[in-house]
């Protein structure tokens, strides 16, 4: 029996198992470096998005949520709200909040704009001939707060024409803050959009054409008859594009910092962990859809039409996700890169901390777990 | 089970809801012997095969393959089989060398024992100048030779070969096999499906399944003489009459 001469029973070396893996591994990397046009669209992909998304596109706006807060409740003031109620743009939430809860609000992204009348607005109308309001904006997406703001603007400047039309000219001045995003940069909502696109392209489209091209050559039929074992082809797999999802992730972050002044306002690591967790995500995604397809081209398919055209328009980064009919609005909560797009806008531009995003990470905690649960499944099926 | 039975089976079923594709299949195959495995597509060979190979769990029945039972001890099964399958299948973006390593390492073979084994085999297949190609540039035959060799290279008890010939030429066919007989010659039990009547003849026992069952088991020549055919061709159609299921 000189096979068993090879193979003492019982005896396994320490450490075969991650010698193993190391040689997958490493055999997964030479595919991937020896596939020059896939590295090549790779790397340049978020850089060509970067720039083509610069172009930023303008929305229409229906309902956006608007606060008043009147601290003098006078006829004047009362006027101009009841314009604003019947204006199908905004819906009108009247409160008497001070500036910390203002700022809660914000934070919390249940207002997009805010409108502050001070004490005796009327009074000084009136008697001065000029008064003040203050227009705050959540200018985290650029384009809704520009035409808000505009919208509003055009609303007060009609009151006080109004006003004026027989009398002595009134003037209204209107302070304008566009709060966490001041120069209305559209970078600051399409950089978070590409890095959630590029991410989960490479992941899902790289990942699941790898294991299902295996199966197509019928060395994974190889692969299972020896004796490494089977999750290891998937761990293995996986960490080629999982490192290569960093460095692009990494090229991304630099660019839009420092080539397009885009804000770090928050923890960097937060952001990594949050993109980590994303990149997971979409890992065990890859890997559900090549258990599920037999060849290159349908994974290829679905990957596209499954990830891509869904990350493009319910991440929000395109289509803000307020102005979509319900049913749309629903189904976005299923794309992963949504609540990833929200965790990114609240770290880098408005600086939040753990606290703020924990649900966002949780739900694409959850998520992976689902997809990560379902695929193994299914791949111990597939070996029976 | 003797000293010298490295596949044995006894009833050994495989049940797809109401189909069942392999029929209480019983048989052993000797150390060092090359025993075809034959039937048309849809008779169940596969299926046996994966059996055989731990890939899949029988429904019912017994199996022991290289001393290892098929239900309870698959991983030690796949350490002592090699397996080739009708497509190609190695990696065509590798070099030839990186090929050899891989394989051999995913075996757990000690590095340096896959540096001296691999200089040794590419000596063998007069592949030393190509040693640096990838494999995807190699001619057909040498593939196959190749792809032989790899599956082979861990030094298995048993080699299992899923219609390995499929699309290749008649001299590089005839090559093939003498690979195969110097693996047998070495040792190595080879068990072999195939289309090919001429190769039935290369053999040193057959099996022919029809429906799941296995109708004939035999030397060629037995074969021959108990259906009074010419050519195992003969002795093929005779027994492939009566199937029900159609290739699939």
């Amino acid at each position: 029996m000189r096979c068993f001469l090879n193979w003492p029973e019982g005896r396994k070396e320490r450490g075969t198992d991650m010698k193993q893996l190391f040689t997958f591994v490493k055999k997964e990397f030479k595919h991937v470096m020896r596939d020059r046009k896939t590295l090549l669209l790779l790397f340049g992909l978020p850089i060509v998005q970067i720039v083509l998304f610069g172009f930023a596109l303008t929305n229409e706006i229906k309902d956006a949520r608007l606060i008043i807060v009147d601290y003098a409740k006078d006829d004047a003031t009362q006027q101009i709200t009841e314009k604003f109620r019947t204006n199908s743009s905004f819906n009108i939430e009247e409160s008497i909040l001070g500036a910390v809860e203002i700022e809660e609000a914000f934070k919390r992204g249940t207002v997009k704009i805010a409108l502050i009348f001070p004490h005796n607005f009327e009074q000084e109308l009136i008697h001065e001939g000029s008064a003040q309001v203050q227009l705050i904006a959540d200018a985290t997406d650029p384009n809704t707060a520009t035409t808000l703001v505009n919208h509003a603007n055009s609303i007060i400047r009609d009151y006080q024409q109004a006003l004026s039309t027989n009398k002595p000219a009134k003037s209204i001045l209107i302070d304008t803050r566009n709060i966490y995003n001041p120069e209305l940069r559209g970078t600051t909502n399409f950089v978070p959009g590409v890095m959630a696109l590029v991410l989960l392209l490479i992941c899902v489209l790289m990942t699941s054409v790898s294991i299902v091209k295996e199966k197509e050559n019928g060395t994974m039929e190889i692969l299972l008859v020896s004796p490494f074992n089977p999750f290891m082809v998937i761990l293995a797999k996986a960490v080629p594009y999982f490192l290569l999802s960093i460095v692009n992730f990494s090229v991304i972050l630099f660019l839009s910092i420092f080539l397009l002044d885009m804000p770090l306002n928050g923890s960097i690591l937060l952001l990594f962990a949050a993109s980590l967790l994303l990149i997971l995500t979409a890992l065990s995604l890859g890997l559900l859809i090549s258990n599920s397809t037999a060849s290159q081209q349908a994974a290829m398919l679905i990957s596209l039409m499954g990830m891509l055209l869904p990350t493009m328009m319910f991440t929000g980064f395109l289509f803000p996700l307020e102005n979509m009919p319900t049913p749309l609005q629903v189904i976005a909560n299923v794309v992963p890169s949504k609540w990833y797009y929200i965790i990114v806008k609240d770290v880098m531009i408005k600086g939040l901390g753990f606290s703020a995003v924990w649900k966002e990470m949780l739900i694409l905690f959850g998520m992976t777990s689902f997809l990560l649960i379902i695929s193994i499944k299914k791949f111990k099926t597939r070996l029976t | 089970m003797s000293e010298d039975v490295v596949i044995w089976t006894n009833k050994l079923t495989k049940r797809f809801g109401d189909f069942v594709a392999t029929n209480e299949i019983t048989f052993d195959v000797n150390r060092g012997e090359i025993f075809g495995f034959l039937g048309a597509n849809g008779a169940g060979k596969t299926t046996a095969m994966r059996m055989l190979c731990g890939l899949s769990v029988p429904s019912s029945g017994e199996g022991m393959v290289a001393g290892f039972d098929v239900y309870k001890q698959a991983e030690r099964i796949k350490k002592n089989i090699g397996y080739m399958s009708q497509k190609f299948s190695l990696y065509e973006d590798l070099t030839v060398a990186e090929n050899i390593r891989f394989f051999g390492g995913i075996y757990g073979i000690a590095r340096k024992e896959i540096k001296a084994r691999s200089t040794k085999l590419l000596k063998q297949l007069g592949l030393e100048e190509q040693k640096d190609q990838l494999v995807g540039a190699l001619p057909l035959g040498w593939k196959q030779k190749l792809a032989f060799s790899v599956a082979i290279f861990h030094d298995p008890q048993i080699v299992f070969l899923d219609e390995p010939t499929g699309g290749v030429d008649p001299v590089t066919r005839r090559q093939f096999w003498d690979q195969i007989y110097a693996a047998s010659d070495d040792g190595i039990t080879v068990f072999v499906t195939t289309h090919y009547m001429d190769e039935a003849e290369y053999c040193n026992r057959i099996s022919m399944m029809v429906d799941g069952y296995i109708k004939a088991l035999d030397t060629p020549t037995n074969l021959k003489k108990a259906y009074k055919a010419a050519s195992m061709d003969e002795v093929f159609f005779e027994l492939a009459r009566g199937a029900k299921r159609k290739g699939d």
